[in-house]
């Protein structure tokens, strides 16, 4: 069994040894010197990542601080060391120890303490006055913070947290100055000063970002880059353009597989196209306070009429979206193995069967043919209106008639909120593959203000809680599988519809960068272009 | 000339009065928050209480009548506050778009009028003639085709031929004027063309109209070379209605090209109102539309003054 | 003689009894302009009929027919979700028409009241009007149908209202000069003189004599608000997905593949073209036959 266990393990790692080859990631000596110009899509509101949550600010700013600690960029979903040299957990899984690095600077010459980290982690947990934290809910478990002495940081928490070390390693938990903090809660916004890689040189609004390398980094020999520009370019089409004639040299949150092919036919083999499934998705919550939608007959029948493998295979041929999962990222450490996904409402391979049972069900609940609803959704193209048009299509398919009602952001986002819609397509966008953060959205509305969908069920809730707090992996597992069943088989409060598809295009001259499932990971530290 | 120029200036403070009053009444009824929008519209798991802070802070709690004045007394200074999306200065926001979007203006009203002046006095000379029939035809197909779109055929007419795309990214004129003039003469001639069509016709009219009059007959009579009629005595005066079309254009053309910034990527006035609207800004929506409201009834000013400078039959009043 | 300048009312096309005879004339003097009304009323319809001549439903998708290019099960080709290009624009032809007719009739209609009223009121009711309304044509009108849209939200019911409500200083402005100059006529006067009611003076006097500049306001505008649809739906902030329109057709996915599949940016937008022409060239004809006055 052991023998069995390794020899596995040895064809996994010459897969994998064989995948980075091949991506040529490893082939060459890096070369020193040379800017990186890449794209970004939209534009940095302030610049605090504690209060922001968009990869707008991630792109440009995160080469200018260091976390605490954070995912291995080769290597997803390992957490590997940062200002932190090393850690420790207590038996009890209660209480988080880290241990600083020494000679630290920050770029304005002076040297990071554990003081600073507290002082950092003090602003995102408990934010005083009018500062805000957009992460304050995910660190609940979070108790408080010590620093014994300079190079020693503390967190106690309330209660055991399996993921509270990936939660430490968020991509947006930049380490601030504490003297800093401490005068202006809000220097952050407007203002940059970190011990990252590159140093801060402009920010042209509605044009660029430029930063140059930090010449007294405390990693050795880093960064490779003499520097970096992000273009903001808001364009998907120039955005394309741009790379194929070389203007920009990569954007790192996605491109559409059609704009992939585009690229990939002009640049030859002078790109290189990585692609990861995401940890993003697109939801479908129904508005329960609403007849019929408060009959979870109706509900599955909505579920059940989409063809999710069909439409996988046709939508990620031209929008970013693909892989077909269910509560947790396909391919990720939580997802659900297929001959139990094809068991939930919606994901059996016989879309006819599945139609048959969605008219029955329809019957059952007592919605005619030709019943009429709406579909409340963002005005963005990529990928909310391509999933828009193929739901409406699908439930066209038994029946149904659905109005598009397409909103910007803001009145959207108040739609949802005060419950004035049918039904409507959501999203749900993570740094890590952990049920804490997927599945927060599903609890009982006094208890999440992210459920839409007006329902109360206190069994999800007891599942989260049991989950978040369980230390053995398997029997987490096996929470997690209950919640989804209950969530997307049983009630159908809400459904998933599609996972997305991650497809970095990038010029050959990008090195050392690896897709992650997150858009939020980028890291420019080990990054380097050729000639 | 400069008595009837600072009475037109006076005139201009309580229209910019009215204009402000409207505009912050116009923006105040925009649904959706921008609290909301910045704070949850990435999906985060943010409490009630914070977005009440953030509230505060902004002003929004203040009562109505207590925004706007905090607004109105900055507009003298040109302070015109800060954005509550980034936390800029809205003059500053302003700055370096109005530079692109000037620039695009000026080369679009120079192609324009290029076009249209020729066009339009040949037509008016020979009319009835097949030049003046083509003409017609060129300036109405112009006013029916859509800049957005003669914009895309022109980048796939750029891709498919030159295998070449104009730059994506600003470069000041003075910083790099071949990058500069490479990535807006696109824009320009899209926008030039339509807007070539409107002058086209004044230019036209104007024109039959002047060759009409008592003076220019007179003219002939007398046996002037036609050059000479028509570039001394008949353009001369044809030109002023013509003169108040291009400056209504000019001024429509800051603000107004929404669409073809999208299509060539262009970081204009026009992208930041859409973009403004979309993040619910409120004071960066009221700077713009301050700003666009202002352009135009500046450009009427100076209309006023040319007409009285070109034409010194009217009185100054 | 007052009674018979009562009801001798201007000559006012509407009650022409020689309309025919009219027409006549029209089609004679302006070949062009007959030609663009047997365009409009061919597109017209095509967008009726729509249903019965249509090839294919324009909202299916048909994954198995992405980006097909003019061939002979789809002429124009087929879209990004395999739907079919010429249906979409036979359709499109129903969205361009409604928004074209109910914006600027809507729009028109509402702007001419206004003028009218300001008019006959004339004193401080028409100098905040003409204020406002002076304002109001300092945005482009991009700008203001954007804020309007901003206001209402986007969808079919919504851009209509939003590109009328844009129109409605300009024509008032239009309306109120041309209604002004016949409430000083001396039959207004004679009229008010014998005791006729604000009311009556307006409808039987006024708006029988604003109804040349009036149409052609409407016609001028058909093209404007059809443009100004596809400039909107090619924001994303007007006809939403999946209703066929053309300026929707022309955005997103249609200059995503302008290299791959530019039959999906070429034939909306030549659509477009040849409709707002075709108004234009109407509007240009009509104007001329209506009201030389109006010539520019």
């Amino acid at each position: 069994m052991r023998q069995l266990r390794f020899l596995v393990a040895a064809v996994l790692a010459g897969a994998l040894v064989f995948v980075s080859m091949s991506a040529s990631t490893v082939a060459q000596q890096p070369r020193r010197g040379g800017t990186l110009n890449f794209i970004v899509n939209a534009e940095p509101p302030s610049f605090d990542a504690h209060r922001e949550a968009t990869f707008a600010l991630i792109h440009p700013a995160r080469g200018h601080y260091n976390l605490l600690v954070k995912f291995d960029p080769q290597n997803y979903p390992k957490v590997v060391p940062d200002l932190a040299e090393s850690w420790s957990a207590s038996a009890d899984g209660r209480t988080y120890t880290f241990k600083i690095r020494r000679g630290v600077r920050f770029h304005d010459g002076s040297t990071l303490t554990a003081r600073d980290i507290k002082a950092t982690y003090e602003k995102i947990i408990f934010p005083k006055g009018d500062v805000v934290s957009a992460r304050q809910a995910t660190y609940e478990m979070v108790e408080r913070i010590e620093s014994p002495d300079a190079n020693t940081v503390v967190f106690r928490l309330k209660w055991r947290s399996p993921s509270f070390l990936q939660a430490v390693a968020s991509p947006w938990n930049w380490i601030y100055k504490a003297e800093i903090i401490e005068r202006d809660p809000h220097w952050y916004e407007r203002n940059v000063m970190g011990t990252g890689p590159f140093k801060f040189v402009e920010y042209v609004r509605g044009s660029h970002w430029a930063a140059v390398r930090n010449e007294n980094y405390w990693v050795r020999d880093r960064p490779y880059l003499d520097g970096y520009r992000a273009l903001f370019i808001t364009n998907a089409t120039a955005a394309v353009n741009a790379i194929k004639s070389g203007q920009a040299l990569v954007e790192f949150r996605g491109f559409s597989p059609t704009q992939r092919d585009d690229i990939v036919a002009t640049l030859g083999n002078r790109a290189v196209v990585q692609e990861s499934n995401w940890i993003c998705n697109n939801i479908v919550v129904f508005n329960t306070r609403r007849k019929p939608f408060d009959d979870a007959r109706f509900r599955k029948a909505l579920s059940l009429a989409v063809d999710r493998w069909g439409g996988s295979e046709a939508l990620s041929r031209i929008a970013f979206v693909g892989p077909v999962g269910g509560a947790t990222r396909p391919g990720g450490p939580f997802a659900t193995p297929p001959a139990e996904l094809e068991k939930l409402a919606g994901y059996s391979r016989d879309i006819s069967a599945a139609r048959a049972q969605a008219r029955r069900l329809l019957a059952e609940a007592g919605v005619p043919e030709g019943f009429e609803f709406n579909l409340l959704n963002r005005n963005i193209q990529m990928p909310y209106s391509f999933v828009g048009v193929f739901l409406i299509d699908q439930w066209r398919q038994v029946g149904l008639r659905v109005t598009h009602v397409v909103k910007e952001t803001g009145p959207y986002l108040a739609d949802e909120r005060a419950g004035n819609f049918d039904a409507a397509v959501d999203f749900n966008c993570d740094f890590y593959d952990d049920p804490d953060l997927q599945l927060v959205k599903f609890l009982s509305v006094n208890k999440s203000p992210l459920n839409y969908g007006g329902y109360n069920d206190s069994i999800l809730d007891r599942l989260y809680t049991e989950q978040s707090r369980s230390l053995d992996a398997a029997h987490r597992i096996a929470l997690v599988r209950q919640f989804e069943r209950r969530l997307l088989d049983d009630r159908v409060w809400q459904i998933y519809v599609l996972w997305w598809k991650r497809i970095i295009p990038h010029s050959a001259r990008l090195h050392g960068y690896k897709i992650s499932p997150s858009h939020y990971l980028e890291d420019y530290q080990d990054v380097w272009v050729s000639e | 000339m400069a008595r009837f120029a600072a009475r037109r200036l006076l005139l201009m403070i309580p229209t910019l009065f009215a204009v402000t009053v409207i505009i912050f009444v116009l923006v105040r009824v925009v649904p959706g928050d921008i609290v909301e929008l910045r704070l949850v519209s990435g999906g985060s798991f943010v409490t009630p209480s914070v977005i009440e802070a953030e509230r505060v802070r902004l002003g929004l709690n203040k009562p109505i009548w207590a925004q706007f004045t905090q607004w109105i007394v900055g507009i003298p200074r040109l302070d015109l506050g800060t954005s509550m999306w980034t936390g800029q200065p809205i003059t500053e926001e302003i700055a370096l778009r109005l530079q692109l979007s000037l620039q695009l203006a000026v080369m679009a009203t120079l192609i324009a009028v290029a076009i249209a002046l020729p066009m339009g006095i040949a037509a008016a000379v020979r009319r009835g003639s097949w030049v003046d029939h083509a003409v017609q035809v060129i300036s109405v197909a112009g006013l029916a085709t859509p800049s957005f779109w003669l914009g895309i055929l022109l980048l796939l007419f750029l891709l498919t031929t030159f295998h070449w795309l104009p730059p994506f990214t600003f470069t000041p004129l003075w910083v790099d004027p071949k990058a500069n003039l490479l990535q807006l003469i696109w824009p320009a001639l899209a926008v030039g063309y339509r807007y070539s069509a409107v002058t086209t016709r004044m230019t036209r009219s104007s024109m039959l109209e002047v060759l009409r009059e008592d003076y220019v007959r007179t003219a002939w009579a007398k046996g002037l070379a036609a050059r000479v009629i028509l570039t001394r005595h008949a353009l001369r005066n044809a030109l002023l209605p013509v003169v108040t079309v291009i400056g209504l254009e000019f001024a429509f053309l800051i603000g107004g090209l929404v669409v073809t910034e999208q299509v060539f990527n262009l970081n204009g006035i026009g992208k930041l109102f859409v973009d403004a609207i979309s993040h619910r800004d409120y004071t960066l929506i009221q700077g713009l539309l301050l700003l666009v409201a202002a352009i135009y009834i500046l450009v009427n000013f100076l209309i006023d003054l040319l007409y009285v400078w070109l034409d010194p039959r009217l009185s100054y009043g | 003689m007052t009674q018979e300048l009562l009801t001798a009312a201007p000559p006012a096309l509407a009650r022409s009894p020689r309309r025919a005879s009219w027409l006549g004339r029209f089609v004679r003097r302006q070949p062009m302009g007959t030609v663009a009304a047997v365009v409009i009323a061919a597109i017209a319809v095509t967008g009726a009929l729509a249903p019965w001549i249509a090839p294919y439903d324009p909202v299916a998708n048909d994954f198995g027919a992405m980006f097909v290019g003019p061939s002979h099960d789809h002429w124009l080709g087929t879209d990004a979700f395999g739907r079919d290009v010429l249906s979409r624009l036979i359709y499109g032809a129903r969205t361009a028409l409604l928004v074209g007719f109910a914006a600027s009739l809507g729009g028109a209609t509402l702007g001419a009241i206004v003028g009218v009223i300001a008019a006959y009121f004339r004193g401080p009711t028409d100098l905040v009007l003409q204020r406002a309304a002076d304002i109001l044509i300092s945005f482009p009108l991009i700008i203001l149908a954007l804020a309007i849209v901003a206001i209402l939200g986007s969808g079919t019911l919504n851009l209509i209202l939003a590109i009328a409500l844009s129109f409605v200083p300009r024509i008032e402005l239009v309306i109120r000069a041309s209604a002004m100059s016949i409430r000083g006529m001396v039959y207004v006067e004679a009229a008010r003189a014998v005791g006729a009611g604000p009311w009556r003076i307006i409808f039987r006097h006024m708006v029988p004599n604003v109804v040349a500049p009036y149409l052609v306001m409407v016609t001028a505008f058909l093209g404007q608000a059809i443009l100004l649809e596809a400039s909107l739906s090619f924001l994303g902030l007007g006809v939403n997905e999946p209703t066929a329109a053309w300026g929707l057709m022309l955005s997103g996915t249609a200059v995503e593949f302008l290299q791959r599949a530019p039959w999906m940016a070429i034939f909306p937008g030549l659509a477009i073209t040849i409709t707002v022409l075709a108004f234009n060239v109407l509007g240009d004809s009509l104007r001329d036959a209506l009201d030389p006055r109006l010539r520019t």
